[in-house]
Order: C-alpha cells, then sequence, then structure tokens
C-alpha cells in the first residue's frame, strides 16, 4: 500500500509522514499529492490572519472545540495547519501555536500541523497549499490555516482559503491603517478579539467605518427572506446605483459585506456567533457563483506558481554558471541594462 | 532531501511551572536551524505523544524537574512504540538525580542534561543523533 493509500484510510501516522515528505518538497512528496488531489475539494477553508499576538490561535483553538463539542449533528473533523515564521538568519523557528491549543488535545478528529514559513513572505510557507490538499483529502471537513503574524501584505492566504477571518484586537492603528489596503480587504469576515479590553469600541468604529468606505452603495440582496444578507445594510450609508455583482440566476444580485463580530477567544465569548458567520460565508460562497469563481482562481494561481518555479529550473538547466556570470558582468559594468541581460540569457 | 529541516519536540510534562530550561533550549536549538515545535507547560506523556507523531519529529526534548522522571518517561517511551514512533529520539533535561541516568538511557532516552550542560552540548548531540553526522 502506498503512503497516500494509507493516509485515505485514516492512518495518522502516514498521514504525518506524508505532511512531512509534501513539506521538503520531495519527489515522494509530489507523488503522495498526485494520488491524493483528486480527493480534495470536499473540505472548508478557513483561513485565519491578522497582526501578532492578536489572539489567532486561541481562536482557532475556540472555534475548532466548537466545531467538534457545541455545535448540534455530527461533530466535523477538523484539521489545523499553524504557520509561524522562520529565521531568516539561521533558518531556524520556532512554532508555537500549539500551546494555545490544549482543548484539542485527546480528540481523534482533529490534528494539528505546525509550520515554519521557510522563506516565503506572504503570510504562509510554499507548501502550505499542499499540506492543506493532504488534510483535505485525508477527509477533514473543516481546515483551519493560521498565517504567520501579519501586518499589511501578507495577503497569500486569500489565495488558499474559501473564508478568511483577519483578526484585530483594541488598540491597533487609526482609521487611517484601516482604510489602507491590504490586510483588511481580503476579510471575509473581521473579527475584533479582545472584545473585553479597552477600546474595543474605537477599533470596531474604526473597521465599520473602513467597510462604508469600501461598500458605499446600498446593496440589493437576494430578498427579504435571507436576512443573514441584508442586516449589514444598517451599517451602510445610503446611495443610488445598486450593485452589479449578479447572483447564480441573475436575477437578484447579492455581494457579501464582511461583518465586524467580537469575540473573547480566552473565554470563548462570541465563538458560536463567530460560527454562524463563517457557516453564513460559506453558504453564500455557494449559492452564489462565487466558489466557483474562488476555486478557478486559487488553482489557477497554483498552477502559475508552480509553472514558474519549474521554469526557472528547466531554465537553470540550460544556461551555464559561466554565461549567467558573464550577464551579471555586464550589468556590473553597466554595459547592459537587467532587460537586456534577460534577452541574453533566454535567447 | 534539500529542504529537510530537523524537528523537535520541546514539551514540559508534570506539574512544575519552571519552564525557563525548556525555553533556553528551544531557543538555542531555532538558532542551530532547528524547527522547533514548542508546546509549553503541563503536558501529559499523552499529549507529548500526540504531538509528536501529528507533527513527525525527529526528537522530542522534554525538561523535568519534579522528580517524576520514571513515570513518565517510561509512559512516553510506550506511547511511542504503540504509535510506531520509536524512530524518536528522547532527550531528558531537568533536575535527574545521577542513579537513574542509566535506568532513563536503559529505557532508550539518547541523552540526559542535568543543570550547568551547556546549550552548544545539547545542540550537538541532538544534531549528531538525529541527522547522523
Amino acid at each position: 500500500m502506498t503512503l497516500a493509500e494509507e493516509v485515505l484510510q485514516g492512518n495518522r501516522l502516514a498521514l504525518a509522514r506524508v505532511l512531512t515528505q509534501v513539506e521538503n518538497e520531495t519527489e515522494r512528496g509530489h507523488q503522495a499529492l498526485n494520488e491524493l488531489f483528486r480527493r480534495t475539494g470536499g473540505a472548508h477553508l478557513i483561513g485565519v490572519t491578522g497582526p501578532p499576538g492578536t489572539g489567532k490561535s486561541s481562536l482557532v483553538n475556540q472555534l475548532a472545540y466548537y466545531y467538534r463539542n457545541k455545535l448540534v449533528g455530527k461533530p466535523k473533523r477538523v484539521g489545523i495547519v499553524a504557520v509561524d515564521p522562520s529565521s531568516p538568519f539561521t533558518g531556524g523557528a520556532i512554532l508555537g501555536d500549539r500551546v494555545r491549543m490544549r482543548d484539542l488535545a485527546g480528540d481523534n478528529g482533529v490534528f494539528i500541523r505546525s509550520m515554519a514559513s521557510r522563506g516565503s513572505l506572504g503570510g504562509l510557507a510554499v507548501a502550505t497549499s499542499g499540506v492543506v490538499q493532504v488534510m483535505d483529502a485525508a477527509g477533514f471537513e473543516i481546515i483551519f490555516i493560521e498565517t504567520v503574524g501579519a501586518g499589511q501584505a501578507e495577503v497569500e492566504i486569500a489565495h488558499l482559503a474559501h473564508t478568511t477571518l483577519v483578526v484585530e484586537a483594541p488598540g491597533m492603528g487609526d482609521d487611517i491603517q484601516a482604510i489602507k489596503a491590504g490586510i483588511l480587504e481580503i476579510a471575509d469576515i473581521l473579527v475584533v478579539n479582545k472584545a473585553d479590553r479597552p477600546g474595543v469600541e474605537t477599533t470596531a468604529r474604526a473597521l465599520r467605518n473602513m467597510l462604508q468606505l469600501a461598500h458605499p452603495v446600498p446593496h440589493v440582496f437576494s430578498g427579504i427572506d435571507s436576512p443573514g444578507y441584508s442586516h449589514h445594510m444598517v451599517e451602510l450609508s445610503d446611495h443610488d446605483e445598486p450593485v452589479s455583482t449578479s447572483g447564480p440566476t441573475g436575477e437578484a444580485p447579492t455581494i457579501w459585506i464582511p461583518p465586524i463580530q467580537r469575540t473573547i477567544a480566552t473565554k470563548g465569548t462570541g465563538v458560536v456567533d463567530l460560527i454562524e458567520e463563517i457557516e453564513r460565508h460559506y453558504k453564500y460562497l455557494k449559492e452564489t457563483s462565487e466558489l466557483g469563481q474562488r476555486e478557478q482562481a486559487r488553482l489557477k494561481s497554483e498552477l502559475d506558481i508552480l509553472l514558474r518555479e519549474r521554469l526557472v529550473k528547466r531554465w537553470r538547466e540550460r544556461v551555464t554558471e559561466t554565461r549567467y556570470g558573464q550577464a551579471v558582468e555586464k550589468l556590473l559594468r553597466r554595459e547592459i541594462s537587467p532587460w537586456q541581460a534577460v534577452d541574453y540569457l533566454i535567447d | 532531501m534539500g529542504n529537510q529541516k530537523v524537528r523537535v519536540l520541546v514539551a514540559k510534562p508534570g506539574l512544575d511551572g519552571h519552564d525557563r530550561g525548556a525555553k533556553v533550549v528551544a531557543r538555542a536549538l531555532r538558532d542551530a536551524g532547528m524547527e522547533v515545535i514548542y508546546t509549553g507547560l503541563r503536558q501529559t506523556p499523552e499529549m507529548i505523544a500526540e504531538s509528536a507523531l501529528q507533527e513527525d519529529v525527529d526528537a522530542i526534548g522534554i525538561s523535568i524537574l519534579s522528580g517524576a522522571h520514571m513515570v513518565l518517561v517510561p509512559r512516553l517511551m510506550e506511547l511511542l512504540r504503540a504509535n510506531g514512533q520509536e524512530s524518536v529520539k528522547v532527550f531528558v533535561g531537568g533536575i535527574i538525580p545521577d542513579e537513574d541516568v542509566p535506568r532513563l538511557i536503559d529505557m532508550g532516552i539518547s541523552g540526559v542534561y542535568g543543570p550547568g550542560t551547556s546549550t552548544e552540548r545539547i545542540v550537538e548531540e541532538i544534531r549528531k543523533i538525529v541527522v547522523g553526522n
């Protein structure tokens, strides 16, 4: 039996070993991904990002715990991929997200894997999407992907996850920070964690103002019988033009406005409401054409990355060190421009 | 296998709350280029074995200051074997009486480090035993 087959049979040690192979980008890892890929697509991928220290790990711990223990119906199997940064100097890393996830110990329906970013700058590791695919194929229905503590530009998670939570805490920057491009733009749900701390009103207001700037038009929702989509209306200013985004049937335009959810992760406060928002978002994705669009964008971006990697590698094999060195020499002497150097090396 | 990294789980089993030593070792391993999964205080052998499995680590470093090592260590070794992880190297740091050291080694522990051990020595020995050079 191959390692991938053992993973499909629920062997946790095999799963852990495949994840290592995938993370190390070995031949065996790629082989396993080839075998497992067609079994993927079943999981709801939930990204959790936000600045360091806002309580992402504690929140994931609580969310996973509720998914396992507190919701009605059959508990869903939960996978967690937690990424922490690698040292740019030594390549080493301290992966400490498990410290906050003690409540999940001893539950066979949960699998937590820590990953170091290994030099990647977008908030995830290069192999994170592969690791998520393996968990997906292994039958985890909910997969949380926790990014490294992220500030402004670490937006890779939006390409990987179906639902992205951006976790903030009271005491973030002023509302200019909130309207800068970047991480807040990718939020499907905004979470203000540590909501028992002073300043929570200011933070929530800054986020609300940002949303108003981002969505200044009234949104025509799919109807009064979908209250879930409409209650954000009250937060938004009025305007004349309707939004052109259409639902799957083309009749009723819908758009998702990120809700703002307050939580106190250490106490579990607000977690049930947050799960409701997460589920509501997933439902929205499925009922509109957006899930399909996101899947397409996600797989395309993954394909592009792999293509680029492979093409560079192939080119590397063909161009000699000497020729490459000559190009750099000429570049240094300002004889050719970087663009001419590219021409020189490729043709 | 150019991307391979040494992965080490650092855990603090038992009820004493002093994790300074564990943190110093974790930091030293990090600075030696290893990936350290730090799990924090009051871990049971079950929790440690489960984390070691999920994280597919090469080695486990546990810090015990409570005197309970002759209970905790055999249990951990038993669980690792039951999980098919007998290849994982286990290192023990903390307050271990001299006469217990050979008994721990007999149980399959790869190294025992008492107070005053240099982090360089710990890093070097872990690397030697895990990587084999």
